[in-house]
């Protein structure tokens, strides 16, 4: 049971793999996005107090969504790698930081664009967006300290050590901001919790969370690709795969 | 020679660190003066009116507290990596997470205590009550606890890494947010005449399960930083 876990923490195999797999996440991943853009922005009904504004939804709650999940992802396989010591895993945990991050700006981002036309400014001290902008500094911290190592081995341990720490301490921060928060009186409306949502309006949404999940698996095997090249770049095995294909 | 027990050995380490403290008595002091600086700050910087200040007297003590206790980590685990002093304590078949914890403990007793101690001065200064000095005091003593222990985990990870101070900064801060919400939010309550319980219950918890996971995480951060 265990002999393809071990099969796929060699490079040469995982290379491969990575591979072969990344067409099958990357083209179901554009059409799911295609059809649940084409759902959200054209076939869903305008929200009747948000107007057109909503949409940008489609591409905010898949990107939050992604961005907390790319994170225990990491951790995970941050963890994998400490205690079994596979060098493989420290590789996919380095590969899922920068899209992390990017999932975070980019959840930041539409946010912020949400926000202008909703509640009249750019920026607003909610719990949600200020545990968002933590998260944010999470991934950079992990990224910044795992750039400081010349030494990858040593990166790659110390920080699964900040990913796992980080993993604990995601949830108190959460909560933390939450409580801050409705002590601090926060507006009585919730702003971002829809009371429910229409069918016509939810199934271009999931299908569009559904497609970020596959794009982010896709782009990871592609980075775990780089990352096993930068990595075994003095390997025979690279050398006869990259100049025998 | 028999092997001291846990016990004996944080001893031990206590004893070794406040020694070296009182030796080099300035480098103590440094953090306490920084804390004293980076609140006069403030009131050059919004107000000297007391009426204003008040109102945000927890923020400032506490986000003040919090950068003198980063300050402060850098030497914490820094002169014992360079002189090796370190390398033999991983060798030493001695429980590192212990030594480690034990170190932190005297880190906080001489950096985060007399904060606790100065902390009603500095809150006078800024216009807050006689009435909240002791949850100000209690806040920071048990906040700072957690300061140090996930600092500690920061300092052991960067310890190894050229200019590690900054890194150590964008590594402990975020972590480190709870901490301050719930510390100035304890102040802000007293301040209101409000039930304080709740935040510092929470700051106990936190101090807690810091001081729980926080010697494991420092260990192994520990020895990968000294084995390179």
């Amino acid at each position: 049971m265990w002999l393809w876990f071990h099969k796929l923490s060699s490079p040469p195999y995982a290379y491969r793999t990575a591979g072969n797999l990344r067409p099958w996440f990357f083209w179901p991943a554009i059409i799911m996005m295609a059809v649940a853009a084409y759902g959200g922005l054209v076939l869903a009904p305008p929200d009747y107090q948000q107007k057109d504004a909503f949409r940008i939804l489609y591409v905010h709650v898949p990107s939050a969504s992604l961005s907390l999940m790319v994170y225990v992802a990491m951790a995970v396989a941050a963890a994998v790698g400490l205690i079994w010591r596979i060098k493989l895993a420290h590789a996919v945990a380095a590969a899922c930081a920068p899209v992390g991050a990017w999932f975070t700006v980019l959840t930041l981002a539409t946010g912020s664009i949400y926000g202008r036309p909703m509640w009249g400014t750019w920026w607003e001290w909610d719990p949600r967006l200020t545990s968002e902008l933590i998260l944010l500094f999470l991934y950079l911290g992990y990224m910044a300290l795992r750039a400081s190592f010349d030494d990858t081995q040593r990166a790659d341990r110390a920080s699964a050590i900040l990913a796992v720490v980080g993993v604990v301490n995601v949830p108190i921060v959460k909560y933390s901001v939450v409580w801050w928060n409705s002590l601090h009186q926060g507006p009585s409306i919730s702003k971002l919790s829809a009371p429910s949502i229409d069918s016509s309006m939810l199934w271009p949404l999931l299908l569009m969370m559904l497609g970020f999940v596959l794009y982010f698996a896709a782009v990871l095997c592609d980075r775990i690709r780089s990352e096993i090249l930068k990595r075994e770049r003095n390997a025979s095995w690279l050398s006869e795969t990259l100049v025998g294909s | 020679m028999s092997a001291p027990g846990l016990l004996a050995l944080t001893k031990l380490v206590v004893a070794r660190d406040l020694r070296l403290a009182v030796r080099h008595w300035d480098q103590v002091a440094q953090p306490l003066i920084f804390f004293l600086i980076v609140t006069t700050l403030f009131p050059l910087a919004i107000s000297p009116a007391l009426d204003d200040l008040r109102k945000i007297a927890p923020g400032i003590v506490w986000v003040a507290a919090m950068l003198a206790s980063l300050l402060a980590l850098d030497s914490l685990f820094r002169p014992d990596v360079e002189d090796g002093t370190m390398e033999q304590w991983t060798l030493s078949g001695q429980p590192l997470s212990v030594m480690l914890f034990a170190k932190t403990m005297t880190h906080w007793l001489l950096s985060g205590l007399p904060l606790v101690i100065i902390s009603p001065v500095v809150g006078t200064a800024l216009g807050l009550p006689s009435s909240v000095w002791a949850v100000l005091a209690l806040s920071l003593a048990l906040g700072t606890g957690s300061l140090s222990l996930l600092g500690a985990v920061g300092a052991a990870l960067t310890v190894a890494v050229r200019r590690g101070s900054v890194l150590l900064a964008l590594l402990v801060l975020p972590l480190e947010m709870p901490v301050l919400i719930f510390g100035a939010r304890a102040v802000d309550l007293a301040m209101q005449g409000e039930s304080v319980l709740g935040p510092l219950n929470l700051l106990a918890a936190m101090l807690l399960l810091f001081a729980s996971l926080g010697p494991i995480a420092m260990a192994a951060a520990m020895r990968i930083s000294v084995e390179g």
